[in-house]
């Protein structure tokens, strides 16, 4: 169907780059994306997950090679990889986000 | 396939979209699919200070799935248009 390829411009061009994932468990999972499907799994490489918590910093966990499945999946937003290393980490205090209710 | 077809009629708008999760992401609307997942430009999140997780984020795609809520822009909502396409469509026609 005509309409798999609306599906494919939604990814497709952040193959091979840096990506933040925020699943329905509200993890927030960085990593460079190396495949997708129409379902919305990934395929994630050198990943790690940001902690988030409003007591220190963020701590930052290495994850490596990541599938993450599709249903799991709320948000993939491109990194602006400039923007993200100017970022102080230490510094931010967030609560981490919420989970995805009726997901 | 009626809201894929009005959401597609809206890109290139500014709209806003709530998660399940409660975060709200205000951007332009760039493509939209058979299962509305939603890919933003121009992203920002709504509550910054609340949510500093996507302050690197410019663009992003929300998975059809977690949408809450869209926010529309009013101008370019014709009611009168999109409640006669719903009552078509709900006749079956």
């Amino acid at each position: 169907m005509a309409d798999h390829k609306a599906q494919g411009s939604g990814l497709v061009n952040m193959v091979d780059s840096v990506i933040a994932v925020i699943t329905n468990d509200g993890r927030h999972i960085v990593g460079v994306l190396r495949g997708y499907d129409q379902a919305t799994n990934l395929v994630l490489e050198d990943s790690h997950e940001r902690v988030y918590s409003t007591k220190s910093g963020v701590d930052v966990v290495a994850l490596g090679l990541y599938v993450i499945r599709g249903d799991n999946v709320a948000m993939v937003g491109e990194i602006d990889e400039e923007t993200d290393a100017s970022l102080d980490l230490q510094s931010i205090r967030a609560a981490p986000l919420k989970p995805i209710m009726h997901g | 396939m009626l809201f894929y077809s009005y959401f597609k009629t809206l890109v290139g708008k500014e709209v806003t979209v709530e998660l399940k999760n409660d975060l709200a992401i205000t951007g332009v609307l760039h493509s939209v699919d058979q299962y509305l997942n939603i890919k933003l430009t121009s992203t920002r999140v709504v509550d910054e200070a609340k949510y500093p997780h996507m302050m690197s984020v410019r663009n992003c795609f929300i998975r059809g799935s977690v949408v809450r809520y869209v926010h529309l822009p009013p101008g370019s909502v014709d009611v009168e248009i999109l409640h006669d396409a719903t009552r078509r469509e709900a006749k079956g026609g």
